[in-house]
């Protein structure tokens, strides 16, 4: 790997990236959380995210945007800081996640995938999250939210919108 | 953070360390954490496979692959070298068994990944989560940091001269096709999470082109368990041909939803009515899911049935990942069925065009069904397409789409011929103007 001199990312994102790149057999193999890290610093997968990981990695961009392409979690364009993703798969389906997803759109004024005008939060709806016996459920970033009612729904959005929200990275 | 809840008929087994801080490496040595390892190192390969087949371990995952068949099948000698991959990319609705463990014992799935190395000669193994699971992910790799500072993990493991295993912690970005094995060694090879041609199996060609174990999450930490417990005192908790003990996930419309650990062949109408204390509100039961939506559905007349692989393909369907969704009479089956392909046709890699025009064309033709403008030629399509997938995928996803929207025709025919007539459930749920081409 050539050193990267003039990295996009911040010191220790980059020096976490000189250490996945390190540590597997084939140094390709830290392509998908490289991607996520960055995503996760940067907000998206923009073009120069797609450039030093190529970069990193020894892979063409055309590598990186072929797996890219392939992940639902990665994206092309910039979300809220705060997304907001309700599951509507079926053990919350039935158990009210969709009443979730329709307070979110009412109450973000956005629909899925959209953004709010000040980039706070963005919204979508996802398939299952894993959360099933604690249903229904969401998350906003990486954060997990259960049993949820639109009156727990209301405090959790006020809570980030407050910066109160806990934000696991 | 996820309710534990309890009952009486659960045999902790797996789960006798949840709730009680074992994340932390003392406290999981403190309650016996550690020591199937160090049994492991002195008795040696051979024995430990002998005590995994005693012990009737059947794949968690939801194929129900004898676990210790599955790592005798390595081959001693290799060029190559040796792997083990444990599968955290927990997808299947109706799942979360996985994300109870990673939570509150990530050091059993430490443990037994180690076992497994010592078992097969692999001297790696890598602990993939699902992308979603960041949270869990920072505990796990909490864990393998504090269990390489007390030399559990590394070169000369436990003091042992020459006794290595190295773990590694890895991460998806959202893809239910990655929990197929093959497309997992894709996903952790930094590819599309593509299926692979089989033959040749993971055993012989796998991970980077080594042997290879994949396991799932659950079967990993029922190893150490099993090995304290004792294999053939483990068999014999759960039914013939399978031993031990199943996280059980029972969600849906019932009392007190959760994760509960039964024995393998429990009765499943038992675990709905008493262990998770009956259908919400006092409601009928309509129909239950039983292990994770790729399950064809059972009728309130059949759940009188052992929950163990065999005895659940008897009754016509699979024990799965063992997520068990309760529904009852308010829901909607044709909406049912709509939601449950629209998940297999967004989660279709789109490699074999049975299953990426099969799970498309089902959508299709149930959002229309459900939107109103179906005809009874639709059910006989539905069911034809179903049909045509079975069988035609290089993994089993087209599978999963077909046979639960089979489960469905066969057990609610009345119901679609009814929706036709305009006899449908006031509520509906799914909007399709968002539903068609929405892409996401």
């Amino acid at each position: 790997m050539a050193a990267i001199t003039n990295s996009i990312f911040k010191p220790e994102t980059a020096a976490r990236f000189d250490h996945l790149a390190s540590i597997y057999p084939m140094k390709r193999s830290a392509l998908i959380p490289m991607l996520l890290y960055a995503q996760d610093e940067i907000g998206y997968v923009s073009d120069a995210v797609v450039a030093e990981i190529a970069e990193r990695l020894d892979l063409l961009e055309l590598d990186v945007r072929n797996v890219l392409s392939y992940y639902s979690m990665l994206r092309t364009k910039p979300a809220g800081k705060y997304n907001v993703q309700v599951c509507t798969n079926i053990s919350c389906m039935i158990t009210g996640g969709y009443d979730i997803l329709d307070h979110c759109k009412k109450k973000l004024g956005i629909g899925h995938k959209g953004v709010t005008p000040d980039g706070l939060f963005s919204l979508e709806e996802v398939e299952c999250i894993g959360a099933c016996c604690w249903a229904p459920a969401m998350q906003v970033n990486y954060d997990f939210h259960e049993n949820l009612t639109t009156v727990k729904v209301d405090q959790i959005l006020e809570d980030y919108a407050a910066g109160r929200g806990k934000d696991v990275k | 953070m996820p309710v534990l809840v309890s009952h009486p008929d659960e045999v902790k087994i797996i789960s006798k360390r949840f709730g009680q801080g074992a994340a932390d490496i003392d406290k999981y040595i403190e309650l016996d954490g550690y020591k199937a390892v160090q049994k492991c190192i002195e008795q040696g390969p051979e024995w430990i496979i002998a005590e995994m087949k005693a012990s009737g371990l059947r794949g968690r995952g939801g194929a129900g692959f004898p676990t210790g068949m599955k790592w005798s099948f390595i081959p001693k000698e290799s060029a190559k070298p040796k792997y083990i991959l444990v599968n955290g990319d927990e997808s299947e609705p109706g799942t979360c068994k996985d994300h109870v463990i990673f939570l509150h014992d990530p050091h059993s799935v430490i443990e037994g990944t180690t076992i497994a190395g010592l078992a097969t000669g692999a001297k790696m193994g890598f602990i993939y989560l699902r992308g979603e699971y960041r949270y869990l992910l920072k505990i796990v790799e909490k864990a393998v940091a504090d269990a390489y500072a007390k030399g559990f993990l590394g070169k000369n493991i436990f003091g042992k001269e020459g006794v290595d295993f190295e773990i590694i912690t890895q991460t998806g970005a959202g893809a239910y096709e990655v929990g197929e094995e093959s497309a997992l060694m894709e996903s952790l090879e930094g590819k599309r999470g593509v299926p692979r041609i089989k033959p040749p199996f993971p055993a012989i060609v796998g991970l980077y082109g080594g042997p290879t174990v994949i396991n799932n999450a659950e079967t990993i930490a029922s190893v150490p368990a099993i090995i304290n417990y004792g294999g053939e005192a483990y068999a014999k908790v759960g039914s013939e041909r399978n031993g031990g003990t199943r996280l059980f996930g029972i969600s849906g419309m019932v009392e007190k939803p959760g994760i509960y650990e039964l024995p393998m062949g429990y009765n499943l109408k038992k675990a709905i009515y008493e262990v998770a204390g009956g259908i919400k509100g006092g409601r009928a039961l309509k129909a239950v899911v039983p292990g994770g939506s790729s399950c064809p559905v059972l009728l309130p007349d059949e759940i009188d049935v052992g929950l163990d692989f065999d005895q659940m393909a008897k009754a016509g369907t699979m024990l799965g990942s063992g997520g068990i969704v309760v529904l009852d009479e308010t829901v909607s089956i044709v909406e049912f069925a709509l939601r449950t392909i629209k998940f297999y046709q967004h989660e279709s890699c789109g490699w074999c065009i049975p299953c990426r025009e099969g799970t498309d064309w089902l959508k299709k033709t149930l959002t229309r069904f459900y939107d109103g403008g179906g005809n009874k030629k639709d059910i006989a399509n539905i069911q034809y397409l179903a049909e045509n997938m079975m069988g035609r995928t290089f993994c089993p996803l087209g599978d999963a789409a077909a046979m639960p929207t089979l489960g469905f025709i066969k057990k609610f025919r009345h119901e679609f011929e009814a929706y036709l007539e305009g006899h449908r459930t006031e509520k509906h749920f799914i909007t399709t103007d968002e539903l068609i081409g929405a892409g996401h």
